[in-house]
C-alpha cells in the first residue's frame, strides 16, 4: 500500500494531535482534581434530597420547580420524608445556602459553567453597582 | 457474540434512544418519592379579576402611590425615556378608553385611570407567544415565564393595550440595587414583562399589591363566585372595560 | 459545483472582499447590541418592531418573488424562461437568509431561539412562519442546485425535482401570506388588520421582488458572458407591471374604506403616515415620495414603447423598487404601530447602529447571491445556455 502526499499528512496528524492533547500536557504532573470546599449551611444538615442527588440533579429538580411553581401553580414540594418546601430559589435553596460565592460558584466556576440564573434571581449576599 | 458492524449499530441507536428518553424524563418522578402540591394558604379563584374605582383613585399622585406599591416589589426599574418598564400607571381617559367625547363634563376630562395588564379571558397576546413563554393559567391569570422568553417583541405588537414591556437594556442598571424585594427575581435585558397580578403573593395567602396599596379603589377577587367582592361591587356600579369591542374579554373594570 | 465560486477574476475577489469586510465591520456592532441589548436601537416600548422586522418583511417578498418565473416555466411550460428559472431560485436562497438574519438580529434573546422548536406553538403564526420561511430555503436549495447540477453533466432534471419545483410554486404563495398573518390577526392595529394585506403583501412581492432580481440579473450581464433571454426579460417586466398596478389598486381600497367609512380607526394611521397628526409629520415625506415614485413606475412601465426599452427599464425598475420599500419597509411597521394604543404617536427612527447592522445582513445576502449567482453562470457558460454572441458581447 502506499501512501499518496504522505509527509503532509503525517505532519498534519501530529500537529492535530499536538493541539488534541495540549490540554493533558499543560494539566501533566499538577495535583489531581479535588472537590472543592463548599461553605454549607450551620443549621440545616438535610437538603431537599439526598446530597448524592442534589449535586448531580438539582438543576433538573430546579428546572421542574419552576414549572410546577410558574404554570401549574404547584408551589410545594414534598420529599420522600414527607418534609414540605415552597419551590422557589430565592425562597427556599437561598434560605439556607446563604452564599452564592461560597456555595454555587465553587463548583460552577470549576466545571466552567455560568448558568443564567443569577442574571434575575438576586444572590442572597446582595447585588453590587 | 457475531458482532457485525449492523449489531453495533443497533446497540448504539438504542443506547442514545434510551439516553434521550432518559434525559427527558423527570427528575422528581424518577423515583425520589416526592410529591407536588399547592400551599394551604394560597388564595385561589376560578377567574381573578379586579374592579378599579376610578373615583378613588383618580388622580396621577394617587395611582403613582399604586405604581410604587407594585414595582418596589416586583423589582420594576425605572427608565428614563421610550424604552421604559411599567406595570401599572396613569393615562387620561380618552387614551384607555376609545371612546372619546367632545363635551365631557370637568371631572372627568381631569380623571386619571390606572392601565395595568387586563388579563384577558381570551388574551391576543398569548395566542401569538411562539415558545409559550406568555400563558394563561387555569385562575385566568396571563402569566410570563422569563426563563423561556426569546424577546420577540409579537404579544407587545398583539396586545391592544399596551400592557408590556420589553427590557431593552440591562434592568439592573435602573434599579436601587440596596433596596431590591428578595423574594422575586429581578428580570434579564431581552424579554418582555408586564403585571402579572401578583400571582407570587396570591400564593402566599396576600392580595396583590396595588389592591393592598389602594386603600380599598381596587378591588380584587373571583369573578366566577356571585359571593365574591368584586361581583359585588360590580353589581352595584356601572362599570366599563378597555376595548370591549376586540373581543379579548378583559378583566379588569372600571368604576366611572 | 462548490469550486466555480472559489476561481474568479480580480474583480470578483474584490467585490467579495469588500462584502465579507462590510460583514466583519458591522458585526462588532451587532456584538455591542448582544452585550448592550437592543437599547441601541430606536425601537421604544410603542414601536417595538422596527427597521428589522421591516426589512424582513420586504424581504420574504423578494423570496416569494421567484415565483414568478418559476410558476410559468414549470406550470405554462414558458421556454423563455428556462435560463432564468435557476437565478430566481438562488436568489430566493439569498433572500430567505436574510430574512432569517433580520429575524436573529431582532429578537431580545437569540441564544434561546431554538426554544421556538422545543416548545412547538402551533397557534403563533410566528411558528408557522419559521416553518415555511425554513421549508422555502430547504426546497429552493434542492431543487435549485440539483437542475444545475444535471444541466452541468447535460442530463434531464430528475422526475423528484419536479415535484419539488410545483411544491415550491405553491409554497411561495404561502410564505407571503404567512407574513402577512403574522400582522393582520392582532386586535387594534388597525392598519395591519385588514383582509386584503396578504394580497397587498403578494402583490407587492410580485412586482418589487421581479424588479430586484431583474436588476440584478441586468447587472449580471454586465460582469459575466450570460445574456438573458430578451423576450424573457420583457415577459417579466409585463408581469411586474401588472403586479404592480394590483398592488396601487389593493392599496387605494385600503384608502376607500378608511376615508368613506370615516372611522377613525382605519384612518389615523394613512392620516399620520401621509399628513401627520398630533405635530408629527415623520413620516409624510416619505410616504408621498413613495406615491409619487409609485405612479411614475406605472407611468414608465405601462406604455409597451418604454416598457421595452432596456436602457431605460432599469431606472423604471429602480424607481418602483424604492417605491415598495418605502412603503413596506418603512410605512407598513411605523404606521402599524402608530397611533399607539393609547392614541398617542410614538415615532421611530432608525439608530446608526441599527442600519449599520441592516447592513451587515444585507451583505451577508449579496455575498451568498454573488456567491450562487456566480456558479450559475458559469454553468451556463459551460454548457453553453443563454451566452453573448459576438456582437452583443462587443455592445457591452
Amino acid at each position: 500500500m502506499k501512501l499518496y502526499n504522505g509527509g503532509k499528512i503525517i505532519t498534519g496528524l501530529v500537529i492535530f494531535l499536538g493541539i488534541f492533547l495540549a490540554p493533558l500536557a499543560y494539566n501533566a504532573g499538577k495535583a489531581a482534581y479535588s472537590q472543592p470546599k463548599l461553605k454549607l449551611p450551620e443549621n440545616e444538615k438535610e437538603c431537599v434530597e439526598s446530597k448524592e442527588f442534589m449535586r448531580t440533579k438539582h438543576m433538573q429538580l430546579l428546572n421542574e420547580w419552576r414549572d410546577y411553581a410558574l404554570r401549574d401553580g404547584q408551589r410545594f414540594y414534598v420529599n420522600s420524608k414527607g418534609k414540605e418546601f415552597e419551590m422557589s430559589l430565592q425562597k427556599t435553596c437561598m434560605k439556607c445556602h446563604t452564599n452564592k460565592a461560597e456555595f454555587c460558584d465553587k463548583c460552577h466556576n470549576d466545571a466552567s459553567v455560568t448558568p443564567y440564573c443569577w442574571d434575575c434571581h438576586i444572590q442572597p449576599e446582595g447585588l453590587k453597582k | 457474540m457475531n458482532n457485525t458492524r449492523r449489531n453495533f449499530l443497533k446497540f448504539a441507536g438504542l443506547t442514545a434512544a434510551g439516553l434521550c428518553v432518559a434525559s427527558a424524563g423527570s427528575v422528581i418522578a424518577a423515583g425520589t418519592g416526592s410529591t407536588i402540591k399547592d400551599g394551604e394558604k394560597a388564595l385561589k379563584a376560578k377567574r381573578w379579576g379586579m374592579v378599579i374605582d376610578t373615583k378613588k383613585a383618580g388622580t396621577k399622585e394617587a395611582i403613582d402611590a399604586l405604581a410604587k406599591a407594585c414595582h418596589s416589589v416586583h423589582n420594576v426599574p425605572d427608565i428614563p425615556g421610550t424604552q421604559n418598564v411599567k406595570w401599572i400607571w396613569a393615562v387620561g381617559f380618552e387614551e384607555a378608553f376609545d371612546q372619546p367625547n367632545n363635551y365631557m363634563d370637568e371631572s372627568l376630562e381631569k380623571r386619571q385611570f390606572a392601565v395595568l395588564c387586563n388579563h384577558c379571558s381570551s388574551p391576543s397576546c398569548v395566542r401569538v407567544c411562539p415558545t409559550k413563554a406568555t400563558y394563561q393559567r387555569p385562575d385566568g391569570i396571563v402569566a410570563m415565564d422569563y426563563h423561556r422568553c426569546i424577546g420577540c417583541r409579537y404579544c407587545m405588537a398583539a396586545c391592544p393595550f399596551g400592557a408590556r414591556s420589553f427590557n431593552f437594556m440591562e434592568p439592573r442598571l435602573h434599579l436601587d440595587l440596596a433596596n431590591l424585594n428578595k423574594s422575586f427575581p429581578t428580570r434579564m435585558r431581552g424579554v418582555v414583562e408586564k403585571c402579572n397580578f401578583c400571582v407570587d403573593r396570591l400564593a402566599d395567602g396576600k392580595i396583590p399589591a396595588c389592591v393592598e396599596a389602594s386603600q380599598g379603589a381596587l378591588v380584587f377577587g373571583d369573578l366566577s363566585d356571585p359571593a365574591s367582592e368584586v361581583r359585588k361591587v360590580l353589581r352595584e356600579h356601572y362599570t366599563i372595560r378597555r376595548k370591549p369591542a376586540l373581543g379579548t374579554e378583559p378583566g379588569v373594570y372600571y368604576i366611572i | 459545483m462548490l469550486e466555480k465560486a472559489l476561481k474568479g477574476s480580480p474583480k470578483y475577489y474584490m467585490w467579495i472582499g469588500f462584502l465579507l469586510l462590510i460583514i466583519l465591520g458591522a458585526s462588532g456592532v451587532y456584538l455591542m447590541q448582544l452585550m448592550q441589548g437592543l437599547t441601541i436601537t430606536g425601537m421604544s416600548r410603542d414601536v417595538s418592531w422596527g427597521f428589522y422586522i421591516a426589512q424582513f418583511t420586504y424581504l420574504v417578498g423578494l423570496a416569494a418573488s421567484g415565483v414568478m418565473i418559476v410558476l410559468p416555466y414549470y406550470f405554462h411550460h414558458y421556454k423563455k424562461f428556462k435560463d432564468l428559472v435557476i437565478f430566481g431560485e438562488f436568489m430566493a436562497i439569498g433572500a430567505v437568509v436574510m430574512c432569517l438574519g433580520f429575524i436573529v438580529v431582532d429578537i431580545g434573546q437569540p441564544q434561546r431561539m431554538l426554544n421556538v422548536l422545543l416548545y412547538p406553538t402551533p397557534n403563533s403564526i410566528l411558528f408557522w412562519d419559521m416553518v415555511v420561511l425554513n421549508g422555502y430555503l430547504i426546497l429552493n436549495v434542492l431543487v435549485g442546485w440539483t437542475c444545475l447540477e444535471a444541466d452541468r453533466q447535460h442530463l434531464p432534471h430528475p422526475k423528484w425535482t419536479k415535484v419539488l419545483a410545483y411544491t415550491s410554486i405553491i409554497w411561495a404563495f404561502s410564505i407571503h401570506t404567512v407574513t402577512a398573518f403574522l400582522y393582520q390577526g392582532l386586535p387594534g392595529r388597525h392598519y395591519w388588520l385588514t383582509a386584503i394585506l396578504a394580497a397587498r403583501f403578494l402583490a407587492s412581492a410580485f412586482c418589487s421582488g421581479p424588479a430586484i432580481l431583474v436588476l440584478v440579473i441586468l447587472l449580471t450581464e454586465k460582469v459575466t458572458t450570460f445574456k438573458a433571454n430578451v423576450e424573457g426579460i420583457a415577459t417579466l417586466a409585463k408581469i411586474i407591471t401588472y403586479a404592480m398596478c394590483v398592488n396601487v389598486f389593493f392599496f387605494l381600497l385600503e384608502v376607500f374604506t378608511a376615508f368613506y367609512s370615516n372611522i377613525p380607526g382605519h384612518m389615523h394611521s394613512l392620516v399620520y403616515l401621509f399628513k401627520g397628526v398630533h405635530g408629527h409629520h415623520e413620516l409624510v415625506p416619505f410616504m408621498w415620495t413613495a406615491a409619487a415614485l409609485g405612479l411614475g413606475s406605472l407611468a414608465l412601465l405601462i406604455p409597451p414603447k418604454l416598457r421595452d426599452n432596456i436602457k431605460l427599464l432599469p431606472w423604471s425598475l429602480g424607481i418602483l423598487v424604492i417605491a415598495t420599500w418605502i412603503d413596506k419597509g418603512l410605512g407598513l411597521l411605523i404606521g402599524g404601530f402608530n397611533p399607539t394604543p393609547f392614541e398617542t404617536i410614538a415615532p421611530y427612527w432608525p439608530t446608526g447602529k441599527e442600519l449599520i447592522i441592516s447592513l451587515m445582513i444585507y451583505a451577508i445576502g449579496a455575498l451568498v447571491v454573488t456567491v450562487l449567482f456566480k456558479i450559475a453562470t458559469e454553468v451556463k457558460e459551460e454548457t453553453g445556455a443563454s451566452q453573448k454572441t459576438a456582437e452583443t458581447a462587443e455592445a457591452n
